[in-house]
């Protein structure tokens, strides 16, 4: 129904303050996109540029075959959910919903069906004749979705729109709106969505596929599987997944990893991974891919201190002045031992290598990586 | 044991003797501030008091004491002081008071949101300057523009109408009300109303449907004000208004002063009573929508 295409789209304020650096992107019809990234970053100020609610100092964006750079927002068929749901105070919920088809002249009879159709989708029928202050965060963020559904858009567009509630209802919300945009592409419907969060658990669990920003620039745009698989550079690397990925700064030197005065055999899978062999190197290896071993090749390290999760600990061990975290099985912490050295082995499948000087991951070529 | 148990005791006593000293004091202290400022109260309304009081008096009555409570009242100022010396009953004046309020407020109301929402939220060139001597006119002793404006009306015809007195009102005219609604409008915040132009409303049904009723309690201010003072305006009718029969009451009420010889003072005070009533009525009316509501624009998560 409407595809979104931007090409080359940059934002300058006045004159000198580039944010947004030509941003390329296909967002497919029916696909949800997630804009992900740091705060201050500019995803926010791209899809503010997407709703109309932003002039664009050059490129274009396309929605649905049209090229909409000088449509007013009303006409790009899109709606928007804002953060602080922007809600109209005086208007009770009824006529937050209608507002729109009101403004447009819609009869009646129609506009008082698509309210009770939606208020039924969002189960928001007992707050119909509320005034917006008489609502609770999350009943506030069901009415700003509700009035974005009534419109039927091609597109929506949500701006941070859980940031304000609890963790709680956060991921019931997020469940809400994966489960909407399932239910309108089953109805035939398939809207496309642009998300804006800074939140990665939100990124990951919502989005068909997530656009990493940073300062502007797009860093990577991927399914949230090879995104947290393979990601291009350090930047989406050290972003996405939780705890962060430990980024080692070394070099390396015939196939082997050279840290202080320690030296990691690669092995044969991850070699054969490389595209060049950078003489500042920097070795990325999640957490959760560290075993502990008391023999073979591992980095040795100091253990500084342990926090129990529950049914897993993360160990902070200092190695050769880096800071490592991983994340082993509370049982495998037991049974380690007493001593304060520990011997990690990276599972070498799920190895990275990064450029240091320009920060490309090196170790995608082949593509023969673990999925 | 004993010792423990007597020490416990003078220490409950003790505590309990500290806190009625506490409960006396703090009555004490309530009773002298009540006092106090029942009494500078009392002092500072006392005028308004005597002026009711004074307008049920007989005129002979007024200077012989300055107490307040009439020794036998009348209504005498009331019926003749509405009659006036001149062809017209007070109605008279107050319905031209009324005939150049109701234009120049509903005017003010509406030209200035217009202005105010231009210069909070949109970009257009010379905005810059422009607001810059909306704030220099905010600055302008209005003395300096008497005589050009004089002229001006003059050439325009409009003397001895009320239109000088409300039209530069109705366009915008007060620089202090645009001041205020800009400052307003700046701490609202925009979401709502690009919510309304994503909802396909345009700048005018932005500013209908979404802004004013949000401006509601600046605006009730806006009206108050300009209701107070042009009620009380003096100056702008004398210079203006030269028949007798287009008088507002701040005018009728000079004019029962200069054209009796001897004052019939309970006239002009139970004049002066009446005269004063609309802006009270109005101020007490008006004033929870006044103070309430600045803080009910736009909600927090």
């Amino acid at each position: 129904m409407a595809y979104v295409q931007l090409k080359n789209l940059e934002k300058v304020y006045n004159n000198t303050n580039k944010v947004v650096h030509g941003l390329s992107l296909d967002i497919k019809d029916g696909e949800f996109m997630v804009f992900v990234g740091p705060s201050g970053c500019a995803k926010s100020t791209t899809l503010r540029m997407i709703a109309g609610l932003e002039e664009i100092t050059a490129g274009d964006i396309i929605i649905g075959d049209q090229r909409v750079n000088d449509l007013s927002p009303s006409k790009r068929q899109i709606a928007m959910v804002f953060q602080n749901y922007a809600l109209y105070p005086h208007m009770k919920v009824r006529g937050n919903l209608s507002f729109g088809l009101r403004i447009a002249g819609r009869p009646k009879a129609e506009i008082a069906a698509a309210v009770d159709k939606v208020a039924a989708i969002l189960e928001i029928e007992p707050l119909l004749d509320r005034l917006p202050k008489q609502l609770s965060g999350g009943q506030a963020q069901r009415v700003a979705l509700g009035r974005a559904l009534i419109k039927n858009p091609g597109v929506f567009l949500f701006d941070e729109p859980l940031s304000n509630l609890d963790a709680k209802l956060r991921a019931s919300m997020r469940v809400r709106i994966t489960d909407l945009h399932r239910q309108l592409k089953a109805e035939g419907n398939s809207p496309t969505v642009v998300y804006v969060t800074h939140d990665q658990t939100e990124a990951m669990t919502m989005g068909d596929r997530i656009c990493v920003m940073q300062a502007g620039r797009i860093m990577q745009v991927a399914t949230p599987k090879e995104l947290y698989n393979a990601p291009a550079n350090l930047f989406v690397a050290g972003f996405i997944g939780t705890p962060e990925m430990n980024l080692v700064e070394g070099a390396m030197e015939g196939g082997d990893f050279v840290v202080g005065s320690q030296r990691l055999a690669m092995g044969s899978d991850l070699s054969g991974r490389l595209s060049s062999q950078p003489a500042d190197a920097v070795l990325g290896i999640r957490p959760q891919q560290f075993s502990l071993v008391a023999h073979g090749p591992a980095l040795e390290a100091k253990l500084v201190h342990a926090e129990f999760m529950g049914h897993e600990v993360y160990m902070h061990a200092d190695c050769e002045g880096r800071r490592l975290v991983s994340v082993v099985g509370a049982a495998e912490f037991e049974a380690r031992g007493q001593s304060d050295v520990i011997r990690l082995r990276p599972d070498p499948k799920t190895l990275h290598v990064f450029d240091k000087s320009d920060g490309r991951n090196v170790s995608l070529h082949g593509g023969s990586i673990a999925a | 044991m004993t010792d423990i148990s007597l020490a416990k005791t003078s220490a409950r006593t003790l505590d309990e003797a500290a806190a009625a000293k506490r409960a006396r004091m703090h009555l004490i202290s309530s009773v002298v501030r009540y006092a106090l400022l029942f009494g500078v109260g009392f002092l500072m309304l006392y005028p308004l008091i005597w002026l009711v009081g004074a307008s049920f008096k007989t005129n002979s009555e007024i200077f012989s004491g300055a107490g307040f409570l009439p020794q036998s009242p009348t209504v005498e100022g009331y019926v003749q002081g509405w009659q006036t010396s001149t062809p017209y009953t007070f109605g008279r004046f107050f319905w031209n008071s009324f005939l150049i309020i109701l234009p120049k407020v509903i005017g003010t109301a509406i030209s200035c949101t217009m202005v105010a929402y231009a210069f909070a939220r949109f970009e257009f060139p010379f905005k810059k300057i422009l607001f810059g001597s909306v704030i220099a006119v905010l600055l302008l002793p209005n003395v300096v523009t008497r005589i050009p404006q004089y002229i001006l009306f003059r050439d325009l015809g409009w003397l001895d109408s009320f239109l000088p007195l409300w039209v530069p009102s109705a366009l915008a005219g007060d620089a202090f009300f645009v001041f205020m609604l800009v400052q307003f409008l700046r701490s609202l915040p925009t979401d709502m109303e690009e919510a309304a132009r994503v909802d396909g409303a345009n700048s005018l049904q932005t500013l209908v449907f979404i802004v004013v009723p949000m401006l509601g309690p600046a605006l009730v201010s806006v009206c108050l004000f300009q209701f107070m003072w042009t009620m009380n305006d003096f100056l702008g009718p004398l210079i203006y208004i030269s028949s007798v029969d287009k008088y507002p009451v701040s005018l009728a009420l000079k004019l029962s002063i200069d054209t009796t010889e001897a004052f019939e003072w309970n006239r002009i005070l139970a004049m002066s009573v009446l005269t004063i009533t609309p802006a009270l009525v109005v101020f007490f009316a008006a004033q929870r929508y006044f103070i309430e509501g600045i803080s009910a624009g736009g909600r927090k998560g």
